[in-house]
């Protein structure tokens, strides 16, 4: 059971692992700018979205330490932004078919 | 190995005080859970009103400033790096180089509000803010567009706010080591918040200044 | 109140009871200032009781100025005292309700734990549902009229009125972070603190209920959040979200309200339904019928639950398919309700039945709740929506659901954890009557209710044409049958608080944790943590 893990197993990310991200995060917003200066026409939002949802995962897989939690936390994380995602979507039923 | 040590030091402290760290940690999470539907409410306005107003959404954030949101995003980012690292040196028994990483951090998050303020005076000085007599003369999409501006970045700003001045509390803490090398769950969980708070601007920023 | 020990099971002869421990603080500073679940849970017991004294009390004015076609009071006061019953019903009384008092009770007691997960934001919890209560209240006395839009603050109405809205709405966003806190501090109680042995399958039922509720409390109580942070927005700074004028949508309002407010009634029911899951195997001397099953169905429930707040907008102007989608997944939370009411009938059966008063307000809630649900399928269905919305059938049916379900377990609780959390014994006869015209009175008062709505009498109205005269009529002096049971219910409760019988540990033989612990409880709750091998409800 996760209970018996007092989590301090967790090991402590190397301060080279936390550059490394910040750079790659730095890269992708140049991406997101210049990708954005380029006319996508209706392509241009799911595309700033998706490069967005990279560097968000970055920031919570590495940041966050989400990769070296246990299944448990990924998976609430996962629920929580799917009941979002859902609330969102149901809305839409209505707002697209109005 | 430096793990080793500090993993049977933490158990032990543990054992000593009770403390339940994990239990902390996934608090934490609930919390920053909650705050992601909060947010989420604010993100589902954006969405409806952006699905039916397109072409003033596209108008109105012409008047973004593309460069201050660019060096802001930017800035927090940083800001994140900073304080993961300290997090890190906090568990290496680093407490100085900790304090100092906070404090950069605190002084990346008051340029991040710095930045804002400019932001924003420059638009209410053009008559731009919720309910002004310029604004009411625009077309409705812009309207909302505006409006959802200044809900969205202000509440966020304030999160900002509130999260520099909980790290200024933990540099305190880290100073007078009530925050160690082995109870640490004060400062990683100031982190979590700051990195939601960043993860909010991540979403931000293209949905304001990235859509002209 | 005594808290003599005897010597009994747990037990020593130098065991104090919680109410006599010494610390920091002195009298009513230490209950205000204590962190002990037990105290916070009892103090959260008083404050719901008097606001559901409060929010009754209003009821009655309401019935009475019902009792017939003309008025007693201004048609701007009608709705003032409606809006009041219900804010004061709803978020200071059923939503807080079970959770905070016998969930911070009873939760650590049947986990074997010592206190909750974070004691002292348990107190601070407790302190912001005070706050928010008082805010509340200023803005029912405070200059300018109390509020008027109903609970439900529609936009653009709840925008413009002159009413003190913003205020009103501000104490209900204090008490919903109260919720998103005691949401919060459960579930980390449960999933960190459960005493060796006490597996997840090994729960007690009613500590099911509080972790499923805890989710909805967690993640649908931020909506409301931000919801009553755009009313303000737009009253205080002109925020034109839902203004039509300002490009915004009335709609949008009912959407992001109403995402809260659908899973806010499992928050009030899904507690409920975990006391009577206590309740019914103890009184039929049975193990409770499909352990697994009950337990699973909350989840269920609160995970569809989530997904059907568009039955509330039936008519408001929502496209076709989103009416289709939101009208089926409604059916389907049906479901696992279903074999909730199903397990708990067929516990009973072959049971040895004792019929004492916990059972009695159990088996009520089972069929008040079932008439209640059953009538949710028929306003759930699209074309008797159209018909049945915004008329008294509504009414009827939430308080069908919402007192005859959730307030009648809470009546259950309160009689079968009344030992437990006070030392004493109530009286068997007296609440056995109280029961019975409580009951009668219910019937006669929400019935009526039904055919007047089904007849086409619409709520919130202040007054009415001669039609609907006997339902109304009848209905009133329901209400009056009620009044007087609740209040031979609680007068038999406040007397034995004072005159009751000593109780003993375990007065009705139930097996889960807090039944092995003295009445009252001692303040660390056990001795040493129990190690649980076996246990079956």
């Amino acid at each position: 059971m996760e209970e018996k893990r007092t989590g301090m197993e967790t090991h402590i990310i190397g301060y080279r692992t936390y550059v490394y991200v910040w750079c790659a995060l730095l890269i992708l917003l140049g991406i997101t700018i210049a990708a954005a200066k380029i006319y996508f026409w209706k392509y241009s939002v799911p595309i700033n979205l998706f490069i967005a949802s990279v560097k968000a995962l970055l920031v919570l897989t590495f940041f966050m330490h989400l990769k070296y939690e246990g299944r448990f936390l990924k998976g609430l994380v996962f629920i929580t932004v799917l009941v979002l995602t859902t609330i969102i979507a149901l809305t839409f039923s209505d707002v697209w078919f109005r | 190995m430096i793990e080793k040590d500090v993993t049977e030091k933490n158990l032990e402290t543990q054992k000593v005080h009770g403390i339940d760290y994990m239990g902390k940690k996934i608090g934490m999470w609930f919390f920053l859970f909650t705050e992601l539907l909060f947010f989420g409410g604010m993100f589902l306005l954006y969405s409806v009103y952006r699905y039916r107003f397109p072409a003033d959404f596209h108008i109105a954030a012409m008047d973004e400033n593309l460069l201050i949101g660019s060096v802001n995003t930017a800035v927090l980012l940083t800001s994140s790096l900073s304080m993961a690292l300290s997090v890190s040196a906090v568990r290496r028994g680093n407490k100085k180089l900790s304090a100092l990483l906070q404090v950069i951090t605190i002084l990346f998050g008051v340029v991040f509000l710095v930045n804002k303020y400019f932001e924003w005076t420059a638009k209410i000085f053009n008559g731009i803010y919720p309910n002004s007599p310029v604004l009411l003369q625009y077309s409705k999409g812009q309207i909302l567009f505006f409006s959802l501006y200044y809900v969205m970045t202000g509440i966020h700003g304030l999160h900002v706010l509130i999260g520099t001045v909980v790290i200024s509390v933990m540099v305190v803490f880290t100073l007078r080591e009530v925050i160690t090398q082995t109870n640490f769950s004060k400062l990683e969980n100031t982190g979590l918040y700051w990195h939601f708070v960043d993860i909010v601007w991540i979403y931000l920023f293209p949905l304001f200044y990235l859509i002209t | 109140m005594t808290g003599e020990s005897k010597i009994m099971e747990n037990e020593t002869s130098e065991e104090i009871s919680f109410y006599q421990e010494k610390g920091k603080y002195r009298g009513i500073l230490a209950w205000l200032m204590s962190t002990d679940h037990k105290r916070i849970g009892l103090q959260y017991l008083v404050a719901l009781m008097s606001f559901f004294s409060i929010g009754i009390i209003l009821g009655m004015i309401i019935r009475l100025s019902l009792i017939a076609p003309g008025k007693i009071m201004s048609a701007q006061t009608y709705d003032e005292v409606f809006t009041t019953h219900g804010i004061i019903m709803i978020f200071l009384f059923i939503i807080p309700g079970i959770p905070v008092a016998f969930g911070n009770f009873f939760l650590p007691i049947m986990i074997g734990a010592r206190d909750v997960a974070f004691p002292r934001l348990n107190r601070f919890t407790w302190w912001l549902y005070l706050t928010g209560a008082a805010i509340v209240a200023l803005s029912l006395f405070i200059h300018g009229e109390p509020p008027d839009t109903g609970w439900t603050f529609y936009a653009p109405y709840s925008i413009r009125t002159q009413a003190n809205i913003a205020l009103a709405v501000l104490g209900v966003f204090v008490l919903g972070f109260s919720s998103i806190l005691t949401g919060l501090n459960f579930i980390t109680t449960i999933h960190r603190l459960r005493a060796p042995g006490m597996t997840w399958f090994r729960l007690p039922l009613f500590v099911w209920t509080l972790y499923a509720t805890g989710w909805v409390q967690l993640l649908a109580t931020p909506v409301l959040a931000i919801t009553l942070v755009f009313i303000i927005l737009g009253r205080v700074f002109g925020v034109g979200f839902f203004d039509p004028s300002k490009g915004g949508d009335p709609i949008l309002y009912e959407h992001l309200f109403w995402t809260y407010s659908h899973p806010a009634v499992y928050i009030m029911v899904l507690p409920a339904m975990g006391v009577i899951s206590q309740i019914m195997p103890v009184f039929s001397r049975e193990k409770i019928f499909g352990y697994k099953a009950i337990a699973l169905s909350a989840m269920a429930i609160a995970t569809v639950g989530y997904f059907v707040w568009g039955h509330h907008m039936f008519t408001s102007g929502m496209s076709d398919t989103a009416r289709v989608i939101f009208s089926f997944i409604t059916f389907l939370v049906a479901v696992p309700t279903g074999i909730k009411i199903f397990n708990w009938v067929a516990t009973m059966y072959k049971g040895s039945i004792v019929v004492n008063s916990p059972l009695l307000f159990a088996l009520s809630f089972i069929f008040l709740f079932s008439i209640g649900g059953l009538t949710g399928l028929v306003i759930g269905s699209l074309a008797p929506n159209l018909h049945l919305h915004g008329t008294y059938f509504i009414v009827a049916h939430f308080h069908y659901v919402m007192f005859g379900g959730a307030g009648m377990a809470v009546l259950a609780g309160l009689h079968y954890w009344f030992p437990k959390m006070f030392g004493k014994m109530y009286r068997e006869r007296p609440a056995k009557i109280g029961w019975l015209i409580l009951f009668i009175g219910f019937n006669i008062l929400y019935f009526s209710m039904f055919v007047l709505g089904y007849n086409g009498m619409p709520r919130r109205y202040f007054d009415y044409p001669p039609k609907y005269f006997t339902g109304h009529l009848i209905s009133t002096i329901g209400s009056w049958i009620l009044a007087v049971g609740l209040i031979i219910i609680f007068a038999n409760l406040i007397r034995a608080l004072f005159r009751g019988e000593k109780a003993p540990a375990n007065p009705w033989g139930g097996k889960s944790l807090e039944w092995t612990i003295s009445s009252p409880p001692p303040p660390e709750n056990f001795k040493e943590t129990p190690v649980i091998r076996d246990i079956s409800y």
